[in-house]
């Protein structure tokens, strides 16, 4: 089992140095959001209230998690590694959950931007918002590193991974707009945890099938 | 379906509540339940894919999900018929059950371009694989989500206390459900024949060329 954590750590490592030397996808996720958040200040019209706000924070963190989980695999496919890792004496699911802890690190410094932006522009951000935004990212990982890898296969990945993503993302976005919104909030969260739970097994077991050729 | 139609519109009783517009509870019910065991046979097909590695479950599975995307449009057709004829609206955001298709239908018209964006072979048919075997686990989920999202005012027929009806519309609803089950396997079937066939003769004109 430890070989197994040590693999895990290894491939999470390579995607976060990557990102460090080359600064590409971190940067560009932050500028979005914060982009979008200004975009949705003339959006709305002046007399909607917070709860609109609330909702509104949510497109943008899926959307830029999106933007992000589009970019996930694409080193790995110019420099024709995948069929290395697939070679490679690990277990395959190391390579997804690797690539799920890289993306969580990423989302992690985008939403360290997007909050206190949000905060700042529209309506202060309560603790349990905080707890339903984490457990969504875990969800957005878990199944996006998945579905990301299953649209890189294809020719078409861009235009797919938004089609594929999104209807599988809409029950994390209920979870997590009742979690910023409601005042006793404890059955939404307990609802991202049971899909975090689910979702994360589901890909672990099936990840192997996708990547080999 | 002539026994079901026949039963459905004159034998049954027409529901105090609601009138006429009730009957389409006969069609649009059984429906969804029809793609929701489609759906369930693409995934089960999936895993017996992905647990053997028989390339003619790829085929079956592709059918059986092709069928509960179309029995799935169906259903948010006779649902809109429905609600518009019910409460007055061609769409209420308030009915779960449409919600829900809603979802699963956009869940699987990407299916179908996920899968056409892929090269045949069989890392395709893993992928299409893994794909339905997702979507089973979304139904539940989604519904779930849909339930939390907003209270619901839909008539909830089936309650645990038995079904909410007299015995003659039930007996008419598993009449019309057993005969869409049979339309959606003989469609099934005929279009399973004629996706297997195309691919033979692809082979076929494969090996001439070669």
């Amino acid at each position: 089992m430890s070989g197994y954590a040590a693999d895990v750590a290894a491939l999470a490592r390579k995607d976060l140095r990557l990102e460090l030397r080359a600064r590409e996808v971190v940067p560009a996720m932050s500028v979005f959001v914060v982009a979008t958040l200004v975009v949705f200040h003339f959006a709305l019209p002046p007399d909607s209230g917070r709860t609109a706000a609330y909702g509104l924070l949510w497109v943008a963190l899926v959307f830029t998690a999106l933007l992000g989980l589009g970019r996930a695999w694409v080193p790995e496919r110019e420099g024709g590694v995948l069929d290395g890792l697939v070679l490679a004496p690990c277990d395959r699911s190391a390579i997804w959950l690797g690539k799920s802890l890289a993306t969580l690190a990423f989302l992690a410094v985008m939403q360290a931007v997007a909050l206190p932006a949000f905060a700042l522009f529209f309506a202060p951000i309560r603790g349990q918002a905080i707890v339903g935004i984490v457990l969504a990212d875990i969800g957005i990982c878990a199944v996006g590193s998945l579905v990301s890898a299953m649209a890189a296969a294809g020719r078409t990945r861009d235009l797919v991974l938004p089609l594929v993503f999104l209807p599988l993302a809409i029950p994390l976005i209920v979870g997590g707009i009742g979690s910023s919104v409601a005042t006793h909030g404890s059955h939404y969260l307990l609802f991202l945890v049971l899909y975090d739970v689910l979702f994360s097994i589901l890909s672990w077991a099936s990840f192997e099938y996708v990547i080999t050729e | 379906m002539g026994v079901a139609l026949v039963l459905i519109f004159f034998v049954a009783q027409v529901d105090a509540d609601q009138g006429i517009s009730q009957k389409i509870f006969y069609f649009h019910v059984p429906i969804a339940l029809t793609s929701y065991v489609c759906f369930g046979t693409g995934a089960w097909k999936g895993l017996r894919l992905l647990w053997t590695g028989a390339e003619r479950y790829d085929l079956e599975s592709y059918t059986a999900i092709h069928q509960g995307t179309i029995f799935g449009a169906l259903t948010l057709i006779t649902g809109s018929i429905w609600a518009k004829a019910s409460w007055t609206h061609w769409w209420v955001w308030s009915d779960d059950q449409l919600v829900l298709f809603l979802v699963l239908f956009l869940f699987y018209c990407a299916y179908f371009m996920l899968r056409t964006s892929i090269e045949p072979g069989s890392r395709r048919e893993r992928i299409s694989a893994v794909y339905a075997l997702l979507g089973v686990a979304l139904i539940p989920v989604s519904f779930l989500a849909i339930r939390l999202s907003k209270s619901f005012i839909h008539p909830v027929v089936f309650s645990r206390h038995g079904p909410g009806m007299t015995h003659l519309q039930f007996t008419a609803f598993c009449v019309s459900w057993a005969a869409l089950l049979l339309l959606v396997y003989v469609m099934y079937r005929i279009e399973l024949i004629g996706k297997r066939t195309d691919s033979e003769l692809r082979d076929l004109r494969e090996a001439v060329a070669a």
